[in-house]
């Protein structure tokens, strides 16, 4: 066989594979065929360990859960370009801007809250009204919740930080780092099976999620957290962040989030549920939430 | 009004579009950063720099193209930003507590995986964003140097230096077989 021109650089393309399938056979003859070339073929098995080496190394950040910061640095990145776009097209059409001044007051408000906040400016910029601002916690648990979901339901290897088959422990674990007992509501009769749970960092503590999937590998979030300052209680709302849609209400200092991918009857159904199910039981039950619809 | 509301929801459209494709590169954002910087809050420090100058310079990215290429040329100029001003270093004990955090590599391989890291860390660092771009996120020899900004010939040269380096830094670190002695204990096969 002819033997062809062989370049270092060639070499290189060779053992990453970003050679045409026909000259990297070529290639491929002349490194195997004759021994005048075992230098060159070391040298390209060479490569190709350190490629895999590197790999095998560093790969496992790619499964790694994300950071919370880094979704929401994405997340606030979006909102803060539909401030910019909403306020333009306001401008633009010359609109008597009072509504303006609530951003403001909202962005201040959201930096003396801190954390994940900003995000509730979306109603407030949408409608802009004074009650809006009374809302924005339980707003802001929602949309924490619907990011929680988006980020760790889209995990295929490793959704949950500790599974189902350890229930148990799961539980004790999140009602430890929670400081109060919380519970896995049993939502099989509904056709969706606990597949685990794991600790997020909420607004000021720990919060606890926990995850269910059904037959068809739809899965759906419960969010936990024992940060609502108010301690007072809401009926069931619902809110809606891209394709996700979720239920929350708040109990006191707990407050609850549903979240899912699914149609909102279908959550609704679900969300009811899962709120009898962790109604305290005490002797003046709390009245039921208004029905959702 | 028609107009306002069509532009709205086209814009709409666009900043969920970007914001789930951001989502998408953020799993290699990160290891490409881990990799780079040799250390785990550094890197996510600098992945989140790096969103957070996306957005700001959302205008400069042609929509409809791959947005991979553009993230990683905003990770690589503010990686180079910090090169040249050298700021406050991490704390180590921040470190050693992400690392008991995070599960540990398999016993066997840790030797390996240590020796790897420190010599990957002593490479230049314009040779090891090279390797780094080539090896892990298999970018085309072009696209790396669009990425970096420099010719495809400084790519192949950084890219050659970076695997001799690597070769001779393992070899020094123990003579691991298999990674960068493959030289001296691969028998050709005829």
């Amino acid at each position: 066989m002819k033997t062809p021109a062989i370049s270092e650089e060639e070499l290189h393309a060779y053992a990453d594979g970003q050679l045409p399938a026909s000259r990297a056979g070529e290639i491929a003859a002349w490194l195997e065929q004759d021994p005048a070339h075992a230098a060159e073929l070391q040298q390209v098995r060479a490569w190709r360990a350190q490629n895999r080496a590197l790999h095998a190394h560093y790969d496992p950040v790619l499964e790694e859960a994300l950071p919370p910061r880094l979704a929401a640095a994405v997340l606030a990145g979006g909102e803060e370009y539909r401030r910019r776009d909403q306020g333009a097209a306001a401008n633009a059409a010359n609109a008597a801007n009072s509504a303006l001044w609530w951003r403001y007051a909202a962005m201040l408000l959201l930096t003396l809250a801190g954390g994940l906040g900003g995000w509730y400016l979306r109603d407030l910029s949408a409608g802009g009204n004074a009650r809006t601002l009374v809302a924005s916690a339980p707003v802001m648990l929602a949309r924490q919740a619907a990011v929680a979901h988006t980020v760790f339901s889209a995990d295929l290897r490793r959704p949950v930080e500790v599974g189902a088959d350890q229930e148990q422990a799961l539980v004790t674990w999140l009602s430890r780092r929670l400081g109060a007992n919380v519970r896995a509501p049993k939502l099989a009769p509904l056709g969706y099976d606990l597949i685990g749970g794991r600790l997020l960092p909420g607004q000021s503590g720990p919060v606890a999620q926990f995850m269910y999937q059904d037959a068809a590998g739809q899965r759906l979030t419960l969010y936990v957290s024992r940060d609502q300052v108010q301690n007072h209680e809401t009926g069931f709302r619902f809110a809606q962040e891209g394709r996700v849609n979720v239920f929350y209400w708040i109990d006191g200092q707990f407050g609850y989030a549903l979240s899912g991918s699914l149609a909102r009857p279908e959550l609704s159904r679900i969300a009811s549920s899962v709120y009898e199910q962790l109604a305290p039981v005490v002797a003046t039950p709390a009245p039921a939430p208004a029905a959702p619809n | 009004m028609f107009g306002r509301k069509a532009r709205l929801e086209r814009q709409q459209r666009e900043r969920q579009a970007d914001e789930q494709a951001m989502l998408a590169c953020l799993p290699r954002l990160r290891r490409y950063a881990r990799a780079l910087t040799g250390e785990r809050e550094g890197a996510d420090d600098l992945v989140q720099d790096t969103l957070e100058r996306a957005w700001q310079k959302r205008d400069s990215w042609k929509r409809g193209t791959d947005m991979r290429p553009w993230l990683f040329a905003i990770m690589h100029n503010l990686h180079a930003d910090q090169r040249r001003k050298p700021v406050l270093n991490t704390v180590e004990l921040e470190l050693e507590q992400a690392e008991t955090i995070a599960a540990p590599a398999p016993a066997s391989d840790q030797g390996l995986a240590l020796d790897l890291e420190a010599a990957l860390q002593a490479l230049p660092a314009e040779q090891r964003e090279v390797l780094l771009l080539v090896v892990l996120e298999e970018m085309r020899y072009e696209d790396v140097a669009v990425t970096l900004g420099i010719p495809t010939g400084t790519v192949m040269s950084r890219l050659s230096r970076a695997r001799e380096r690597l070769r001779h830094a393992m070899d020094g670190a123990g003579g691991l077989g298999g990674l960068g002695s493959a030289g001296s204990t691969l028998k050709v096969v005829k």
